[in-house]
């Protein structure tokens, strides 16, 4: 059952999971973290308090967040198409991934910005910091291995999402699964392709909570 | 001029809808190198005020002049540019706990854009002066809580400000640090002439470097002079709470003390300051009367032979023995004053 051409399958399933997972996580965080900061910023006890700003920003993310992702993808068709061209494989799965993961993402960044202890914050103030400063040189740099945590989060998520997208056609590890697990009820393949998904759950996990532990500098 | 001159300020907050007013008409004017200290119980609004005098907070009402600069009138812009020259320490250091301790002090110069290799050079000269030159390397989590605090007046003084606002900089510090920590400060401002606004509930802080000092009671000025005149003759009810020590929020109000039935006829406060320690001016008394006095209370130390502190004494029953043991204390240059109540 597995020759060479299951095998040729399934090192193409992990390399499109690998990029739909990384691709839509970079991207949604393009849009993200300025949404999570925006919301931080924005919030009443925020350093710029924008309670119009702040109600949008969250409306917004509260409506993504509560249509479930693979209701969002067969939304999202029509959008996909136009802007990919097509509405299926693993380039064309990026799109709905990211839309679903912005929103998902500012609330992390958010939560993480969030945990700053205003008195730091409080001190950039007073040495006569800008808004800009104290985003980029006090709350970035001090909620950096909660930010880190976040990701590795959201890598798991997306890389759950795009599993989904499979049903869809999506391309990836998910979409074997379906095809020949679901389909076809051919066993074996299906444990290998969940056996390889888990895997790369925790290798990102793995990663990402050492990248975090080496850059935190709070421990004795 | 006044480095520091407030005129009537008040402050309104908004909480849940009810208007809070927690700052309530103060006008005070702080001189140049002057060590001003604001002292009040916790909730008397001594936090707000420190922070109407950088803007952190903007007053409700009232004007804030810094070295003749009318505050409400600059732009955000120019205020972020004023507050670079009136630094601030904080309680709990607020230190970036991500950077070492050279990066921290830079910190401050680094936003006005000062390149990387001069903050460095000038950060080393800080750590200098706090005693920290070996710890640069070393992050704030690594630190003690004086050490933190040594850390946050480099950074503070790295801007070369002309003013330093202490936000209850030693309270959250053990009494021997807190002793070092107030050393440092006297040792800047007479060395750099900074003027110092020193916020604090404890009249210990007061006394050891400040030499004016306003008293805050929920949210107005109850007092405000010279530390010696009003340690020596406290007039307000909240000054005496806070030199007895004696501060159970309910008597804060009125001013008004119960009269105690006590056993002494009579209750002195008597304040050292010019005796010498090496004279028993209590022992001697006593043995020139040959009545006992009650101890009801003492707190004396010997700063370079000067015997500092304060006693308060119960006397024996008799009118004129009690002048005659007053007129004994006085004659020996000490401070005196009848107390009522609980001491």
């Amino acid at each position: 059952m597995f020759d060479q051409e299951v095998i040729n399958m399934l090192l193409r399933g992990i390399w499109e999971t690998v990029y739909m997972t990384l691709g839509s996580t970079f991207l949604g965080y393009v849009i993200g973290l300025p949404m999570g900061i925006l919301l931080t910023i924005s919030d009443k006890d925020g350093i710029k308090p924008n309670a119009f700003l702040y109600k949008v920003l969250d409306v917004i993310v509260n409506i993504v967040r509560s249509v479930p992702f693979l209701i969002l993808l067969i939304l999202l068709i029509p959008f996909t198409r136009f802007v990919v061209g097509k509405s299926y494989g693993s380039t064309a799965t990026i799109v709905p991934l990211v839309i679903a993961a912005a929103p998902f993402i500012g609330r992390m960044v958010e939560s993480s910005l969030k945990e700053v202890d205003a008195g730091v914050v409080e001190a950039a103030k007073s040495m006569g910091a800008t808004t800009m400063t104290i985003i980029t040189r006090v709350l970035l740099v001090e909620s950096r291995t909660s930010l880190i945590n976040g990701m590795t989060i959201t890598l798991g998520t997306i890389l759950g999402y795009s599993a989904m997208a499979g049903t869809v056609g999506g391309g990836g590890l998910g979409d074997i699964a379906i095809r020949y697990g679901y389909y076809r009820y051919e066993m074996p393949i299906m444990i290998v392709t969940v056996v390889l998904l888990i895997l790369l759950v925790q290798i990102f996990q793995t990663i990402g909570m050492a990248i975090s532990n080496k850059l935190d500098r709070r421990k004795k | 001029m006044a480095e520091i001159e407030v005129r009537q300020l008040s402050k309104v907050f908004d909480l849940k809808g009810q208007d809070f007013q927690a700052l309530k008409d103060i006008s005070l004017e702080i001189e140049s190198g002057d060590i001003y200290g604001i002292i009040g119980m916790s909730g008397a609004g001594k936090s707000t005020l420190v922070r109407c005098l950088n803007f952190l907070e903007r007053p409700t009402q009232g004007e804030v002049f810094v070295r003749g600069q009318d505050m409400a009138s600059l732009s955000e812009a120019q205020l972020r540019k004023a507050r670079q020259e009136m630094a601030m320490i904080f309680q709990h250091f607020n230190l970036l706990m991500q950077k070492n301790v050279i990066d921290n002090v830079c910190f401050p110069l680094r936003i006005q854009g000062v390149n990387k290799a001069d903050a460095k050079k000038r950060a080393m000269e800080l750590l200098e002066i706090v005693g920290l030159a070996d710890k640069g390397r070393s992050y704030p989590a690594q630190l003690s809580g004086g050490q933190k605090q040594r850390v946050a007046i480099a950074r503070a003084l790295a801007s070369n400000p002309k003013i330093l606002l202490c936000d209850e900089a030693t309270s959250a510090l053990d009494p021997q640090t807190t002793a070092s920590i107030l050393a440092l400060l006297k040792d800047i401002n007479e060395k750099f002439g900074i003027t110092m606004v020193v916020i604090t509930h404890q009249m210990a802080v007061i006394r050891e470097i400040c030499k004016h000092v306003a008293i805050l009671n929920h949210g107005e000025l109850v007092e405000e002079g010279e530390v010696e005149e009003i340690f020596n003759h406290p007039k307000s009810a909240a000054a005496r709470e806070l030199i007895l020590g004696d501060i159970s929020e309910g008597q804060w109000n009125g001013g008004i003390r119960q009269q105690d039935i006590v056993h002494e006829a009579k209750k002195l406060r008597i304040v050292f300051s010019e005796n010498s320690s090496f004279e028993p001016v209590i022992a001697n008394m006593i043995l020139q009367f040959g009545v006992p006095v009650n101890i009801l209370r003492a707190n004396t130390k010997n700063v370079g032979g000067i015997a500092k502190g304060e006693m308060i004494l119960g006397l024996p029953e008799g009118e004129e023995l009690q002048q005659q043991i007053e007129q004994y204390m006085i004659e020996k240059g000490l401070e005196i004053e009848e107390v009522t109540g609980d001491v």
